[in-house]
């Protein structure tokens, strides 16, 4: 309880220190992350790589303050979160100081609130007033390049690529310090996906720390400052996206490059990625 | 900026190695699909030609009709829908003239297909080694035991780690790429001519996708296999496939030899497919290859 007052100019959005996180009951106990340290500094945009199982989305529920970490601190926005309880931790997240995104828009969006109801509430709740709300959504708007007319439309009547960017305007409403997004593309198709990515890439000028989950490395690696690969609960790999996709250095990246498929024929043959399974289950 | 509707199509190039003397195993000669509820066409027009050991893509995205002309193939179309104009021949064989007996002897054992969830296509309270039996016995007359050896073949041929235990899994004790393995091995049973890979690998994680994908490769050259994949994701089929057909909203809008349309775009949607993979995927990093 030591040092959460705010500091006035944090260095860094989001800070995870040796973070470890255990799930079920003591017997059968099982760690679902191992020592995992990741800094990311406002305005940085970094690529959060796992297969399913790596623990990535542990990880971003832990930083959202819904599984609790077992040892390891984390800092956001210069504010130790660590040993928050669960009112502080429902404080925090009104306050909207993070906010994560699923990969299914529909998830994040009540199918009964129109899109200005739905961008409106996150304000609403923290008492701004119903004027100032409304004005304040039509900035963030703009921001993800949806139109007025779409704001009395119910989530249902939104194409996949709009019910994506409504998500993210709604998260962003809070102005957060960090934004977490869950496979921000892969329900996309091309042309929303080239969509989404500018708009995210358009973000990191406002100084949102942004990390972006995926399996897929190839899908967020063109707009990811750095990358961080989690394999079975533990960071193997943190790098710039250019050194991790020039030179990957553990067998697991090299697998995860190995396997992405490319246009013009895939970086490893099909006797380099049996070699490194062998490697990686040996 | 409304893109121009007219058809690139090519033809092979000199150089490119092809064989045209082999018999198409599956024809597709200008399809056009018609959803009969609403009186709309959906599908306006798909052409191709399959050889044994070739692999042709088509790629689009969801809504394009990629998946309705698959399931024309197969004779799986859903109900209101119909092939109102063009032909498919399986074969040599216009599917038109089969019966619903002629279609049931046809499939699994001439033309097979595996889908994006595998889970679905099992039975969950069946172990998954009887369910591949199965296929063998009522569509290759195997015996019950015959039947049980064959299955652990094929759970190796599909490069499963501990076939024996596989084999008595029950469908939710296996992983998504497990499964996937367990229907292609389902579906290259009864020794297909044809396999549909529709959107097969699109639920996988990257490195499982690389294996499905390196296994169907290994079927087509080991068994002359000649396959059909489809996917939104113009890089799985540019890896896979010797001919491309680019799908948007029913209309073949590029078609031709993997290599041309990858160098040589004519359509503005395909240049966006080219463009999502060189500006923002891991082409971004790596100096264009020049092909030889």
């Amino acid at each position: 309880m030591s040092s959460n007052t705010p500091s006035d100019k944090p260095s860094s959005a989001l800070e995870i220190s040796d973070l470890d996180v255990h799930y079920g009951p003591r017997r059968r106990r099982r760690q679902a992350l191992r020592g995992v340290s990741l800094t990311v500094a406002p305005g940085e945009t970094v690529g959060l790589i796992g297969e399913t199982g790596s623990g990535k989305s542990t990880l971003a529920r832990t930083v959202l303050g819904l599984v609790p970490a077992t040892a390891g601190s984390i800092v956001v926005g210069g504010e130790d979160v660590t040993t928050y309880g669960r009112r502080r931790w429902r404080a925090l997240r009104r306050r909207g100081v993070v906010q994560y995104v699923f990969q299914d828009p529909l998830r994040s969006l009540d199918p009964d609130l129109t899109v200005e109801e739905s961008l409106s509430e996150p304000l609403l709740v923290r008492g701004v007033p119903r004027a100032e709300a409304a004005g304040r959504i039509r900035a963030h708007l703009d921001r993800v390049r949806l139109t007025e007319e779409l704001l009395g439309r119910l989530p249902g009547a939104l194409s996949g690529g709009q019910r994506q960017r409504v998500a993210v305007a709604r998260a962003l409403v809070t102005e957060p310090r960090v934004l977490i997004l869950d496979e921000p593309v892969s329900a996309l198709d091309s042309a929303n996906r080239v969509q989404i990515l500018e708009i995210l890439k358009n973000l990191r000028a406002d100084g949102v720390a942004l990390v972006l989950i995926s399996h897929d490395l190839g899908s967020v690696a063109g707009v990811a400052d750095r990358i961080a690969v989690l394999y079975r609960g533990e960071l193997v790999e943190t790098g710039t996206a250019h050194d991790i996709v020039t030179n990957p250095q553990h067998p697991y990246t090299r697998l995860l490059l190995g396997s992405a498929p490319t246009l013009h024929g895939a970086p490893a043959d099909r006797a380099e990625r049996q070699a490194l399974r062998a490697l990686l289950h040996a | 900026m409304t893109p121009p509707t007219t058809q690139h199509t090519r033809s092979e190039q000199p150089g490119t190695a092809t064989e045209p003397t082999a018999a198409p195993v599956l024809s597709v000669r200008d399809v056009h699909i018609t959803d009969r509820a609403s009186g709309r066409e959906i599908v306006h027009g798909v052409s191709f030609d399959l050889t044994p050991g070739r692999t042709v893509g088509i790629v689009g995205e969801s809504g394009s009709g990629k998946t309705l002309t698959c399931r024309a193939a197969l004779g799986i179309l859903p109900p209101h829908f119909e092939v109102t104009a063009g032909s498919i021949e399986i074969a040599g064989t216009d599917i038109t003239t089969l019966t619903p007996a002629r279609w049931t002897a046809l499939r699994a054992t001439t033309i097979s297909a595996v889908f994006q969830d595998p889970a679905s296509y099992l039975n969950p309270s069946i172990r998954v080694g009887a369910q591949i039996a199965e296929v063998l016995r009522v569509k290759t007359g195997l015996t019950r035991r015959e039947a049980r050896d064959r299955t652990l073949e094929l759970l190796r041929a599909v490069h499963l780690r501990d076939p024996e235990l596989v084999r008595v899994q029950y469908p939710h004790e296996l992983s998504g790429g497990m499964l996937q393995r367990v229907l292609i091995a389902a579906a290259i049973a009864a020794g297909p001519r044809i396999l549909i890979a529709d959107e097969a690998t699109t639920a996988l994680d990257v490195t499982v996708q690389a294996e499905i994908l390196d296994l169907l490769a290994d079927l087509r050259e080991r068994t002359g296999l000649a396959l059909v994949v489809v996917s939104h994701d113009l890089a799985v089929v540019a890896q896979l496939c010797d001919e491309v057909l680019v799908l948007r909203h029913g209309e073949v809008v590029e078609q031709g030899p993997v290599r041309s349309v990858l160098h040589d775009p004519r359509h503005d949607y395909t240049r966006l497919l080219i463009a999502e993979h060189e500006q923002y995927g891991l082409e971004r990093f790596r100096p264009a290859k020049e092909h030889a």
